[in-house]
């Protein structure tokens, strides 16, 4: 018997641990660990050095109902709400075209829209600040026609954060819905017209439902980031427009209370868990979350 | 209004749309790679002053710059090459054998994909200085690899759905050892799962901005340097290398073939 | 008996809470064609996956050429399979696939060369051998993964139902070219699959597995002549069975009584290598019959008195089957040529046959009532 549990050992036990063993080693100590040393320093106060001590405090989640924070969540969540249905309303009929078209170029098309996000994300911000800007090139070119006289304040609003936020999400919406869309088989399209749907009606009971999967993790891929991306609110939103992620910024970079700040980020775990939670219960899959 | 007039009006407004999106994609590129050209010394460098290629050579004075260009070349390799190993070991691993604690695993792993990037960033960030651990490339590189790792295990993972494990029986049945057998078959055959999952990692970490801000203490990198200069305005020569880069990676998938991005993307 | 290439003793294989081979004792014979046949779950595949390394006995020991081979690794055995999924290399040309062993046994290029392509050329799969399995058909696979195995010169190949995948004609035409195979490089062949009519065609011998038990193992002619159990006898080709209790035995002959009367068939008291010996009077047994030995008479004749009805008529051919309805229900078949002179579906006849057609099963319930008695006198 001895002989037996060797070889079970050479056989299930050596090469199991060989090829589990780091990637567990890995998740736990720089996923969990992390996670739920967050939660520790979210109960834990600051001395006057601004240094972390293990005092166990409440006080960071009674700032958590600051009117000037709560302020921010509502903002944080608007913004992220707006971003991700101007995604869907845009990327839905956009991805629609793309991934049904007959055309030879169809895998360019695709390509298209992947190539934009191998320049840098805060590059591409910085270039729409320069093309909104006062003395960008929409207000020259419109200046020079004589469409107006003053320059558009067009930077520092709300609208703007909610653009920048839809430019750099907007693919990730793109990529669950080409792959739902995709799958489409078109036999079914023609067989709901052949039963007498409407194109409209097709598109509800019969498209819309089959590509539902897609929307859901576009959704989950758009709004979740949007409360995070700070720096997409300070380029383009000038500190009008701040999103949690800034006040969680503010507290690790500037404000050195990071109690303060990791019970802020409790805020956004929980919301990721119940959105993630929400969204199994639509039957969500999760690897299609990993594009 | 008949069939076919529908059908085209149809079509027509997708076309704008399609036409309006990617204008949109590619304008903020297309000022990247105009303003690199322009030849504006003064902040914030927007005014066009006429065209130059002076940007493109004085890039290469700019050593703050070419160091942080060159850290994030070797982040992103390093945190490739490791998360390209642990990923595509875990995955085979995960999908061969049962052991306790496996569904725990699985949902560690999906954290660093849904969660936002700010508070992966802040957690190492603050498990970092609790152990003390300088900041710099070696934290950089781990904490790329962290969110790197999912990514290749979710690609391997779409290629082992359709894998036969019985070819795996079948090279130690024809004498090969279980080393043999994963570098003989179980790898190769995988092979277009790791490189798609590769890429990805490879472009994550080129990319990365909100978590590399958290734990990169005095090291720079490309992305962290371009924020550091856009309170005052981003210099054209900054612009220089972002063309270049975009350049590079356009011939870099036209040499490779375009198949390997779409597969990794969808 | 020749020398036993694989001996399999007192092998138990059980999972959790299922016990998939109970208690196997098997010997293989050099170059024999041995089957093991059985219905899916029978414990079959298991069988050839712990001779081939891949699963482990419970219990008992695998001895390939007399020595045990518990701690050899599957690429330390001289056996070789052939997978029921061909699991060819989908990464390799034909050529690569089919020199991996010789590969890994370090044979030098040049004589890797020679043999591949003389193999290929056996399986006739010459000029295959750039292509990619991915580019050839079902049968052509299965004779890459054949060539692939038998490179080797295995001292033993083993087959885990290689001709499943496969539509009919192209089973029946690679069913002989494996015969073929066989006998021309005389290797030792375990072949599992849960077709008789395949294992009845190509085996030496038959090993019929059933519930993780071995009930019978035999030559094609022994195990349908004279099955050993009921499964058995229902399992192989098609056959009609009574449960019954034997009432007398004399002269040869004994007589059976079941539901619906009595019925004969030949007998004898003492144990011998005949069918139908060893057999006592009050025992507990099935007596089966094959549909082509059936008779009908519209009289009952000596030692049978059980009525039928025809029920139904079907023509195949030659051959016209005739189903009649005992008085208890039950159907029974019978095979008869066309002009043969038939009676009319509705009419009442005696069933009955040659008393030597029928073959005499040691009952299950037998059996367990003995080891009831055993375990009284214990």
């Amino acid at each position: 018997m001895i002989s037996m549990t060797k070889k079970r050992f050479r056989e299930k036990t050596l090469p199991a641990a060989i090829m589990v063993g780091p990637v567990t080693l890995w998740l736990i100590l720089l996923v969990a660990v992390p996670l739920i040393y967050i939660l520790v320093m979210s109960f834990c106060s600051i001395d006057e050095f601004y240094n972390v001590t293990f005092h166990f405090t409440v006080d960071n989640y009674k700032h958590l109902a600051d009117a000037s924070y709560i302020k921010i969540y509502v903002q944080s969540l608007v913004i992220a709400l707006l971003t991700t249905v101007i995604c869907i309303l845009v990327a839905y009929p956009f991805t629609y075209i793309i991934a049904r078209t007959k055309s030879r170029f169809k895998s360019l098309l695709y390509m298209l829209v992947i190539i934009p996000f191998w320049t840098n994300s805060l590059i591409r911000i910085y270039g729409w600040k320069s093309f909104l800007g006062t003395s960008g090139w929409l207000n020259s070119v419109l200046m020079k026609l004589h469409i107006i006289s003053q320059p558009l304040d067009l930077l520092f609003k709300q609208g703007t954060t909610v653009f920048g936020m839809v430019y750099c999400l907007f693919p990730f919406m793109v990529l669950p819905l080409y792959t739902a869309i995709g799958k489409l088989d078109s036999t079914l399209l023609e067989a709901s017209s052949d039963l007498g749907a409407k194109g409209w009606k097709t598109f509800l009971t019969v498209v819309l439902p089959l590509t539902a999967s897609g929307i859901f993790s576009g959704c989950i891929m758009v709004f979740i980031p949007c409360l995070g991306y700070f720096f997409v609110s300070n380029i383009l939103g000038g500190g009008n427009s701040d999103v949690i992620g800034n006040l969680i910024e503010r507290q690790f970079k500037s404000g050195n209370n990071w109690p303060l700040g990791a019970a802020l980020s409790i805020i956004l775990i929980v919301i990721t868990l119940v959105l993630v939670k929400l969204y199994q219960k639509t039957g969500g899959d999760m690897d299609s979350l990993g594009v | 209004m008949g069939r076919k007039a529908r059908l085209r009006t149809k079509s027509v407004f997708g076309k704008i749309l399609c036409g309006i999106v990617y204008i949109v994609l590619f304008l903020p590129i297309a000022v990247v790679v105009v303003n690199s050209f322009n030849a504006t010394t003064s902040k914030p460098y927007l005014t066009w002053k006429g065209f130059t290629f002076d940007w493109y050579f004085k890039l290469f004075d700019n050593t703050s710059l070419l160091t942080a260009f060159g850290n994030t070349m070797i982040i992103a390799l390093v945190t490739t090459i490791l998360a390209t190993i642990i990923g595509t070991l875990g995955a085979i691993g995960m999908y061969k054998y049962k052991f306790k604690g496996k569904s725990v695993i699985d949902g560690l792993l999906y954290i660093p994909v849904v969660i936002p990037e700010i508070v992966m960033g802040i957690s190492l960030l603050t498990v970092f200085a609790k152990v003390s651990i300088p900041r710099g490339m070696l934290t950089l590189i781990i904490a790329h690899v962290t969110f790197c790792v999912p990514y290749v295990i979710f690609n391997v993972r779409a290629r082992l759905s359709g894998y036969d494990i019985s070819i795996e029986e079948a090279s130690m049945d024809l004498g090969a050892n279980r080393f043999r057998t994963f570098w003989e078959v179980t790898l190769p055959v995988l092979k277009p799962g790791i490189t798609a999952g590769a890429l990805l990692a490879f472009t994550l970490s080129i990319d990365d901005v909100i978590i590399s801000y958290f734990v990169n203490g005095n090291t720079m990198t490309y992305p962290l340097q371009v924020m550091a200069s856009i309170k005052s305005g981003v210099a054209p020569d900054v612009n220089a290398l972002s063309s270049l880069i975009l350049v590079g990676t356009i011939i870099f998938v036209i040499l490779t073939q375009g198949n390997l991005f779409k597969k990794k993307m969808s | 008996m020749k020398n036993a290439i694989v001996d399999i003793k007192d092998v138990n294989k059980i999972y959790g809470t299922n016990h998939v081979v109970k208690d196997l004792n098997l010997q293989v014979e050099e170059g024999e064609f041995l089957t093991l046949l059985g219905s899916s779950g029978c414990g079959k595949t298991t069988t050839l996956r712990m001779i081939a390394g891949f699963e482990e006995p419970t219990t008992g020991s695998i001895k390939v050429e007399g020595e045990p081979i518990e701690d050899k690794e599957p690429y330390e055995r001289n056996v070789n399979t052939v997978f029921q999924s061909y699991a060819l290399f989908p990464h390799m040309t034909i050529f690569d696939n089919v020199a991996y062993g010789l590969r890994m046994k370090k044979v030098p290029k040049k004589e890797i060369k020679e043999r591949v392509l003389e193999m290929l050329e056996m399986v006739q799969l010459a000029g295959f051998e750039k292509r990619y399995p991915s580019q050839l058909s079902g049968g052509q696979k299965q004779r890459v993964a054949i060539a692939r195995a038998l490179i080797n010169r295995p001292k033993v190949l083993l087959l885990d139902e290689p001709l499943g995948a496969l539509d009919l004609k192209l089973r029946k035409q690679m069913q002989l070219e494996l015969k073929r195979l066989q006998k021309k490089l005389n290797i030792t062949f375990i072949y599992v699959t849960h077709d008789q009519e395949e294992a009845l065609t190509m085996s030496d011998r038959i090993a019929i597995m059933h519930d993780g038990v071995m009930d019978q193992i035999g030559s094609p002619t022994e195990i349908y002549e004279r099955p050993a159990t009921k499964f058995v006898a229902t399992f192989i080709g098609e056959t009609n069975v009574f449960d019954g209790t034997i009432r007398s035995i004399e002269n040869g002959r004994a007589v059976v009584s079941i539901e619906n009367g009595e019925i004969t068939s030949s007998g004898s008291v003492e144990e011998g290598v005949e069918k139908n010996t060893g057999f006592a009077v009050n025992e507990f047994v099935t007596v089966s019959v094959r549909p082509e030995k059936m008779h009908f008479s519209p009289e009952p004749v000596d030692g049978f008195n059980v009525p039928a009805m025809v029920k139904d008529y079907i023509y195949v051919g030659s051959v016209i089957k005739c189903i009649a309805v005992l008085p208890n229900g039950n159907e029974i078949k019978m095979e008869k040529l066309a002009g043969e002179e038939l009676p009319a579906i509705g009419e009442k006849i005696f069933i009955c046959w040659v008393p030597e057609d029928a073959v005499l099963i040691h009952s299950l319930d037998n059996r367990f009532y003995q080891s009831m008695e055993n375990i009284k006198l214990a």
